[in-house]
């Protein structure tokens, strides 16, 4: 390790602790190529992955949901339900792989974490005034730590993005720390909402800011605006945590989340880890699809490749 | 000035609304046309397509559907001549014009003639009515390219299923006419989806996919292909019409049995003398 690497670390370091320097740091990233992100991005999803490949990738992809129920309707019955598909998503075969972690509201919590206990399956709940964000900050920690009290070793947050938006960038900093502190031991997943930043260059920005402040996780959105994970913003944040790790050491995950529903989606996002971060993040400990829809899909293909003949949704549960 | 090029038509597969090309790119030539190939992958797309399609058709009322298919013949009417350019007689062009409005007739009367109230011995209202099975797939008859093709469509969709029709191999052009036909009637995409091409690829993925509710196999001449589809299509106990026998008379009364074998019955039992 030579010094300027330790002496840029411990620059990065101290940026939260000004809201100029924040701002100088935040600003001075290098601006985003739109056209070329999105070009980049949609080269990335020609590539045709078959046979063991598609197998092997659909597995990979399933280890990989965060299978998530965040409706006003949601009943311990349904997160129940919810939970033991995690556990077993393809009761007919039992060499289908478990999820990654299931992702529910903190009231919900405790029913999950009865059917999960003793698994290798995460226990993932949204907090901080999920999903707007708009609730004074001690609501907000008095939810994370509810979350983590309550069996969660996962808490999604979201950004304050009014604050973010306005540039109190050491706002959304604080209350990232405060959040990170508040969770203890359990991951910090900091969720961008992509769709309300309007721009590739703020999704930068707002990446760098939640890896600073300590986030374990960078994740795309909410899935209550209409904009959700696109690839091209997979793509910005995925740069961002490659140079991060660069820069400073730590290895950060990513989280796409709303709006990848086939399994077609899923490879073009693992093809597109693979080439822009490299296989160290071809894991369920460094990549999550946040999704509901997604898993049916990938266990009708993973059907598919296993009998040979097509499924249908019938044959998999609604949930 | 330069003489005028003509614009040669492809004949693409008609899959949920759309004309793609099939997705393997490849094609066979027909009347020195160029004609798609569908593949196994282009079967899985069109069942994708007509089963989103069937809530919407199954839950349109009858007569709703009836005035979409008279509005198809109405088309087919209209388009008599391209037909006969295809080289289908214009016999068999009114033939099957009328078939279409017969069936059209149909949609309205079906749960009249197939549904009603059953005398039981108890305090009950008990009520029968017929309901569509789903998605079919139907492997179409190889001639009469045009009425043989009505023949099979007609009475699966009159009732509310969605069909994915394997088209005669050899004389696919009038099934991709009738596509168009079809697309321009304000039939709601993914209710027919056509796929020309070999048989044999298409109607084994089609007779063992699981989202399939009944397959018709009156096109399929091959004995030992008609076994092999009926077992596969045993997996999932699909509705299977058997092969129509190679002396079929597609001119005469075609009767009832093609719309009645798709059709499910849904009885209700309600209590009375409250």
């Amino acid at each position: 390790m030579t010094a300027t690497t330790t002496s840029a670390r411990s620059e990065l370091s101290e940026l939260g602790r000004s809201e100029t320097a924040l701002r100088t740091f935040l600003h001075g990233l290098p601006g985003v190529d739109q056209v070329g992100a999105e070009q980049r991005a949609a080269q990335l999803g020609t590539r045709s992955i078959k046979t063991t490949a598609k197998a092997q990738a659909i597995d990979l992809a399933i280890r990989m949901v965060d299978l998530t129920t965040l409706e006003g309707a949601d009943t311990p019955g349904k997160v129940r339900a919810l939970a033991a598909k995690a556990l077993r998503p393809d009761p007919a075969d039992p060499s289908c792989p478990h999820v990654g972690a299931v992702c529910v509201y903190p009231a919900m919590v405790p029913y999950v974490a009865e059917v999960l206990r003793g698994s290798a399956v995460h226990l993932a709940s949204v907090a901080t005034a999920f999903p707007s964000g708009q609730a004074p900050l001690e609501i907000k920690l008095a939810d994370t730590r509810a979350a983590v009290a309550a069996g969660a070793d996962e808490i999604d947050m979201v950004i304050n993005r009014g604050a973010f938006l306005a540039g109190r960038y050491k706002e959304v900093y604080d209350e990232i720390v405060a959040t990170k502190e508040a969770s203890g031991d359990a991951h910090l997943k900091v969720i961008l909402e992509t769709g309300e930043l309007a721009t590739y260059d703020n999704v930068r920005r707002a990446s760098w800011l939640a890896m600073l402040a300590g986030g374990d996780f960078i994740k795309t959105s909410t899935g209550k605006v209409p904009i959700a994970a696109t690839m091209p913003v997979s793509l910005v944040m995925l740069e961002a945590v490659r140079d991060f790790r660069e820069a400073t050491g730590r290895q950060v995950g990513v989280k796409p989340a709303g709006g990848i529903k086939t399994t077609k989606d899923a490879i073009k996002y693992l093809v597109m880890v693979n080439e822009t971060v490299g296989p160290d993040w071809l894991d369920p400990d460094w990549f999550r699809f946040g999704a509901s829809s997604l898993l049916n899909d990938l266990l009708m293909q993973r059907t598919k490749l296993t009998t040979g003949t097509y499924s249908g949704p019938d044959y998999f549960t609604l949930d | 000035m330069s003489e005028r090029v003509a614009v040669r038509k492809t004949y693409k597969l008609f899959i949920g609304g759309k004309f793609p090309r099939s997705e393997s790119g490849r094609s066979y030539l027909v009347q020195s046309s160029n004609v798609s190939l569908a593949s196994r992958k282009d079967a899985r797309d069109a069942v994708v397509a007509a089963r989103a399609a069937v809530k919407g058709w199954a839950g349109a009322t009858a007569y709703n559907r009836g005035q979409i298919l008279y509005r198809a013949a109405e088309m087919l009417e209209g388009r008599r001549e391209q037909f006969v350019a295809l080289g289908i007689p214009g016999d068999e062009v009114d033939a099957a014009v009328d078939r279409w409005v017969w069936y059209a007739g149909w949609a309205d009367k079906l749960a009249q003639v197939y549904g009603g109230a059953n005398p039981v011995a108890g305090p009950y209202f008990n009520i029968s009515a017929p309901e569509p099975t789903g998605v079919v797939a139907v492997v179409a008859p190889e001639r009469p390219a045009l009425l043989g093709l009505v023949s099979v469509i007609a009475p699966a969709i009159v009732s509310g299923n969605t069909v994915v029709v394997a088209a005669s191999a050899t004389e696919p052009l009038a099934a991709v006419t009738l596509a168009e036909v079809l697309a321009t009637s304000d039939l709601p995409g993914g209710v027919v989806n056509i796929l020309t091409g070999a048989i044999t690829e298409t109607a084994p993925t089609l007779a063992a996919h699981m989202d399939v509710n009944a397959i018709d196999l009156t096109g399929v001449t091959d004995a030992a292909l008609a076994t092999d589809l009926e077992v596969k299509a045993a997996e999932n106990l699909k509705r299977v019409l058997r092969p129509a026998p190679a002396d079929h008379d597609w001119s005469v009364d075609p009767g009832l049995d093609r719309m009645t074998a798709l059709l499910e019955t849904k009885t209700v039992w309600h209590p009375k003398g409250v």
